[in-house]
C-alpha cells in the first residue's frame, strides 16, 4: 500500500503557510524562545537566531546552520522556530549596511551565549572599535582591561556569537596581517573593503 | 521537530480529511511547543508528536460533531480527475476510525505497532490487526471502483 502516501499529498507550500501560521501563534503566546531565518549577504547567506531579549545569533555558512540552530536548542530552549518577522528590523539594517548606508547596529542584543572576559572583550568592540577602524587582539585587550590577554581575546573573537553586528572583523593582528576569522578571511576582508570604501 | 512537520500533515490529513487537519496540524504543534521542554531526552519526537496528532483530531471531530448541521448532498465536483488518488483517499475516510488511524499511523509514518498501540489503546496485536483490516478493506473497495 504504498499508494498510500501518494493519496495524502503534502506541498511544501502547504507545510510553509502552516508553518508560519504556528510561528505567529507561538509568539502570541509567549512560548517562541529562539525565531530564526536566513538572509543572502555578500559574505553568503546568514543565519540569525533572536530570542525575546533580542539578537542572540549570527552565524556564517562554514559555522553550519542545522549545527548552530542545534546548538541554540541546547543551550537555550528546544522552542525554535522558523519566524523571519522577529528579525525583520536585523535584516532591515544588515541591508542598509551592505548597501554602505549604515555604520552602526541598532537592535536589542542578547549576549547570553558570551560569558566572561569573552563578553568584556565583545562589549568593547562593539562601542569603542568604529566602522572603517581596525585595532588589534593587543589593544583590545587592553581595552578590555587586561593587556596580556591578547589570545583570550582571539578566542572571544573567534567564539563571537554575534559576527557583523559585533565587529570582530575590525579586529587584525599587529603586523597588520589580517588574521583569522569565523567566516573565513575572505569574508573578513569583504567587510573590511565594505567599511573602508 | 520540524522535520515531522509534513508527516504529521499527512496523518491528520487521512485520519480527519482536508478541512479540518490544519488546525489540528496548528494545535499539534502549539501543544508540543507547550510540552516540549517536559519531553525526555531521546524521546521517540515522531511517536510523541503523532500521539498528540491522535488526541487533537478526536477534539477536532468531537468540535465538529457539536456544531454539526445537516446539510444537503455534498455538490458534485467535477475536477476529480485533476486530483491525487481521490478514490484512494476516499476509500481511507470511509474506513472505521480505528482501521483508520491504524492504517495511518503505521503505513504513513512507519510507526511499529508497539508505538501504534500505545497510542490507540490495546494491544500491539490488536493494532496490526486493524491496520491489516483496513488495508484489506481499501483493496476491495479500490478493486471494486478499478
Amino acid at each position: 500500500m504504498n499508494d498510500l502516501l501518494d493519496a495524502f499529498p503534502v506541498e511544501e507550500s502547504d507545510v510553509d503557510r502552516l508553518r508560519g501560521r504556528l510561528a505567529a501563534a507561538a509568539e502570541a503566546e509567549g512560548i517562541l524562545d529562539v525565531a530564526y531565518r536566513t538572509v543572502d549577504t555578500p559574505v553568503g547567506p546568514l543565519l540569525l537566531a533572536a530570542t525575546e531579549q533580542g539578537l542572540v545569533r549570527v552565524a556564517y555558512p562554514n559555522q553550519g546552520h542545522d549545527a548552530v540552530l542545534q546548538a541554540l536548542a541546547d543551550r537555550i530552549s528546544p522552542r525554535v522556530l522558523h519566524a523571519p518577522a522577529r528579525l525583520d528590523p536585523v535584516v532591515r539594517q544588515l541591508d542598509d549596511y551592505f548597501a554602505g548606508r549604515r555604520r552602526r547596529f541598532d537592535v536589542p542584543l542578547d549576549w547570553r551565549l558570551s560569558t566572561g572576559f569573552r563578553s568584556t572583550v565583545l562589549h568593547h568592540l562593539a562601542s569603542d572599535v568604529d566602522y572603517g577602524r581596525t585595532a588589534s587582539y593587543g589593544a583590545l585587550a587592553a581595552l578590555a582591561g587586561n593587556p596580556r590577554a591578547v589570545r583570550a581575546v582571539g578566542t572571544a573573537c573567534a567564539t563571537n556569537p554575534l559576527p557583523v553586528v559585533v565587529p570582530c572583523h575590525r579586529v587584525v593582528r599587529s603586523d597588520g596581517a589580517i588574521g583569522n576569522y569565523a567566516g573565513g578571511v575572505e569574508a573578513k576582508r569583504t567587510l573590511l573593503d565594505l567599511e573602508a570604501a | 521537530m520540524a522535520e515531522f512537520g509534513p508527516t504529521v500533515l499527512r496523518v491528520v490529513r487521512a485520519v480527519l480529511g482536508p478541512a479540518d487537519a490544519d488546525d489540528a496540524w496548528s494545535e499539534t504543534f502549539l501543544a508540543a511547543l507547550r510540552a516540549y521542554p517536559q519531553l525526555p531526552a531521546g524521546a521517540n519526537v515522531e511517536a510523541w508528536l503523532v500521539t498528540i496528532a491522535h488526541r487533537k483530531a478526536i477534539d477536532v471531530t468531537r468540535a465538529a460533531a457539536r456544531h454539526a448541521v445537516p446539510v444537503a448532498d455534498p455538490p458534485e465536483t467535477g475536477a476529480e480527475a485533476d486530483l491525487p488518488d481521490l478514490d484512494l483517499a476516499a476509500a481511507v475516510a470511509a474506513l472505521p476510525p480505528k482501521q483508520r488511524q491504524a492504517v495511518a499511523y503505521h503505513y504513513l509514518t512507519g510507526l511499529p505497532y508497539a508505538e501504534i498501540a500505545e497510542i490507540l489503546g490495546g494491544s500491539a496485536d490488536a493494532a496490526r490487526r486493524a491496520a491489516a483490516d483496513g488495508i484489506a478493506a481499501l483493496r476491495r473497495t479500490i478493486g471494486a471502483n478499478r
